[in-house]
């Protein structure tokens, strides 16, 4: 059974590369042997073509199925129209996961700009930088189940009197007078804490963007403003930090799609309970407890109409950063 | 505006033994353009940012008139700069890039426009007030860098090679601007440069640095004339003097056929038997060859005729190169012999072992 297995592994690599290339050879034939004004046209079909069909499968198919999907009913066989929107609409668990993810998309990107940019400027001034970088960067390397189950310690919950087992609780209940808070369960505390152990594997990712951004700015413009009269904080204010914006955008912008499509944090730690669910973990109920797929495929739709803006935003700047250089 | 005096001011980098600026000891008067010369790693790009306040002082201080500015960030040190690679600030237009000073210091808008608009029209920038450094040419950037410095009314000028971004014909007309502009507005100013001619013809004095070491500090003309040592004698001039090693001898000191006689004095300064005989290329009486008693005897390899002078490249009959002038359109010719004769008022004399120049 493991032979067979890996006899047809071996193959399957063996007969990609084959197939590869003679791909490549039949390709540069063809497109040598074409008319010299067909060749662009020629060579981008031949050598973009097989990506953007792979793409097409795999993305673009299923993504205009559940467009599909989305104005169907629970099992996918009758047309309904808009229903499933308008049921959405009228749910109130769907309507406080829209609501959840909007503070997702709204904080997430400010605070993990925040903390990363103190952190980079900060760090840049430590002597052993790049051990505290190192540091600081770890979260970003542990899985979001895991990061999950962390914070879930963390932020324990003991009643009044007990011995608090949650770092937090333990720290809060030092001061006199302190009753120990139910972080997850308290509406006004849980869906900030989730956003906050977010932050927390994801602040480091943020950091070193926006450190190597703060790089890119030469020495010598600071020496200049400083020449200039400039005090520290004039200089960042009004030197670092607007020649920082297009990072700190591409950071924002991506710290928005993951705020868009946060699951796992949520799932591990309070499985959408006391109004935490965000689009994603409703869209997994939908699916998957209440067994509906319009309703589902309307969630998806939805969540993808949120992010396609930010995306078309991020190519956009990406291109003309690359047309500036 | 303010004189500007190192004290004794030394300037070590970690982990190096040997001092980047050695107690350099240096007084610059007020209204003065000093220009600090040297090969590149001598000291003179650090000695300028010590000034600046970019660079700690090791040892020693700096004073901008009578205040010891030592211990002074740069921002309080009420100086301008103009780098080497202009330090624009890219995201903003060229009116608030000149501006940038006055808006940290809350001058009022209207004064500031006013002010502005001197300084670029000083300039010739009118025109370009509201357009990013990116969108200007090289030369204009350099005036945006200018400007910068101006509109301050600063204590001092600090410019570090602000000409060697720029092509060779723009580089020589900036050069007598920037001379002129600093004449009329009378700011102290230090100039920072490798290019010697830079040097020569924009300094009301030159300082000479080699190794973190001051070795002198004269008008132009002085250090052309009487260079104190070896190495300014070779590094001021374009092309270099010509230095032979000679021994000393009852005659004088010899080199080849060549003798130079020596005075009593140089005879008693001296630390050992070899000199070195110094003839800048202009300090020859050009023979054809007739091999009379104190002359080198050379043969020509390469004539450079540049129209009103040419430089003649020879080689003497022990294979040491020699340089000479001659007048345009010489006659002067490859592989013709020529016997060169030095004028006494050119020559100059140095210890072998000291470097030193032996005074007549």
């Amino acid at each position: 059974m493991v032979t067979t297995r890996l006899v047809q592994t071996v193959v399957a690599v063996v007969a990609l590369a084959v197939i590869s290339g003679v791909y490549l050879k039949a390709g540069g034939r063809l497109i040598s042997g074409m008319p010299t004004r067909l060749r662009g046209v020629a060579a981008a079909t031949v050598w973009v073509g097989p990506a953007v069909l792979i793409v097409a499968i795999v993305l673009v198919g299923p993504a205009l199925s559940t467009l599909r999907l989305s104005l169907f009913d629970g099992d996918g066989d009758e047309f309904v129209g808009a229903e499933n929107y308008t049921t959405a609409a009228g749910n109130d668990e769907i309507l406080i996961s829209l609501r959840n993810s909007v503070l997702w998309v709204v904080s997430l990107p400010v605070l993990s700009v925040a903390v990363g940019l103190a952190m980079a400027v900060l760090a840049d001034r430590v002597r052993y930088e790049s051990v505290v970088k190192s540091v600081l960067f770890l979260p970003v390397a542990i899985s979001a189940v895991a990061a999950g189950v962390i914070w879930r310690f963390m932020l324990d919950y003991r009643p009044p009197g007990a011995p608090q087992t949650g770092t937090l609780n333990a720290i809060v209940t030092a001061i006199p007078g302190v009753t120990p808070v139910a972080w997850l369960v308290d509406r006004t505390t849980n869906n900030v804490a989730l956003i906050g152990a977010t932050l927390w594997t994801q602040a480091g990712f943020a950091m070193v963007i926006l450190s190597a951004g703060l790089r890119s700015i030469p020495g010598e413009l600071s020496e200049a403003a400083r020449l200039d009269g400039a005090s520290e904080w004039q200089l960042f204010r009004r030197i670092k930090l607007p020649l920082l914006a297009p990072t700190i955008v591409v950071v924002m912008t991506t710290m928005a799609v993951i705020a868009l499509k946060a699951f796992d944090i949520v799932y591990v730690m309070t499985n959408g309970a006391y109004d935490t669910d965000v689009l994603a973990t409703s869209m997994y109920k939908q699916l998957f407890s209440d067994r509906h797929q319009g309703r589902a495929s309307a969630i998806a739709t939805i969540l993808m109409l949120a992010v396609t803006p930010i995306m078309v935003y991020n190519v956009r700047v990406y291109r003309r950063e690359a047309v500036g250089r | 505006m303010a004189t500007v005096s190192f004290a004794d001011a030394s300037r070590i980098y970690p982990d190096t033994d040997a001092p980047a600026v050695d107690s350099l000891d240096l007084d610059i008067a007020d209204g003065e353009f000093l220009v600090l010369v040297g090969p590149s790693g001598c000291g003179k790009s650090t000695t300028l940012r010590m000034l600046a306040g970019l660079e700690p002082v090791d040892g020693g201080s700096v004073f901008i008139g009578e205040r010891d500015v030592t211990n002074v960030p740069a921002k309080d040190r009420d100086i301008a700069m103009v780098f080497q690679s202009y330090a624009l600030y890219p995201h903003m237009t060229v009116a608030d890039n000149i501006g940038f000073h006055l808006r940290i210091k809350r001058v009022p808008k209207q004064e500031r426009a006013k002010r502005v608009h001197e300084a670029a029209s000083l300039l010739g920038l009118e025109d370009y007030l509201d357009r990013k450094p990116a969108k200007l040419s090289g030369g204009q950037r350099q005036r945006v860098a200018m400007g910068r410095a101006i509109v301050r009314q600063p204590l001092a000028f600090l410019m570090d090679e602000p000409l060697s971004n720029l092509d060779a014909k723009l580089r020589v007309q900036t050069r007598t601007q920037i001379a002129a502009l600093q004449r009329r507005l009378g700011v102290t100013t230090v100039y920072v440069t490798h290019d010697q001619v830079e040097a020569m013809t924009m300094g009301d004095r030159v300082a000479v640095l080699d190794k973190g070491i001051l070795q002198q500090c004269d008008t132009p003309r002085e250090l052309f004339a009487r260079p104190v040592n070896l190495f300014v004698a070779g590094f001021i001039g374009s092309p270099a003097m010509n230095l032979f090693p000679a021994t000393v001898n009852e005659q004088g000191a010899t080199f080849e056929d060549l003798t130079v006689p020596l005075t009593p004095s140089q005879r008693r300064e001296l630390s050992a038997d070899q000199v070195r005989i110094g003839v800048r290329p202009d300090g020859w009486e050009v023979g054809s060859g007739d091999g009379s008693a104190s002359s080198l005897e050379a043969t020509v390899e390469v004539v450079e005729e540049l129209g009103t002078e040419a430089f003649v490249y020879a080689i003497t009959e022990r294979q040491t190169p020699v340089v000479t002038r001659a007048e345009g359109m010489t006659t002067i010719d490859k592989g013709d012999k020529i016997s060169l004769v030095p004028k006494v008022e050119s020559l100059h004399l140095f210890d072998e072992t000291t470097g030193a120049r032996l005074i007549a």
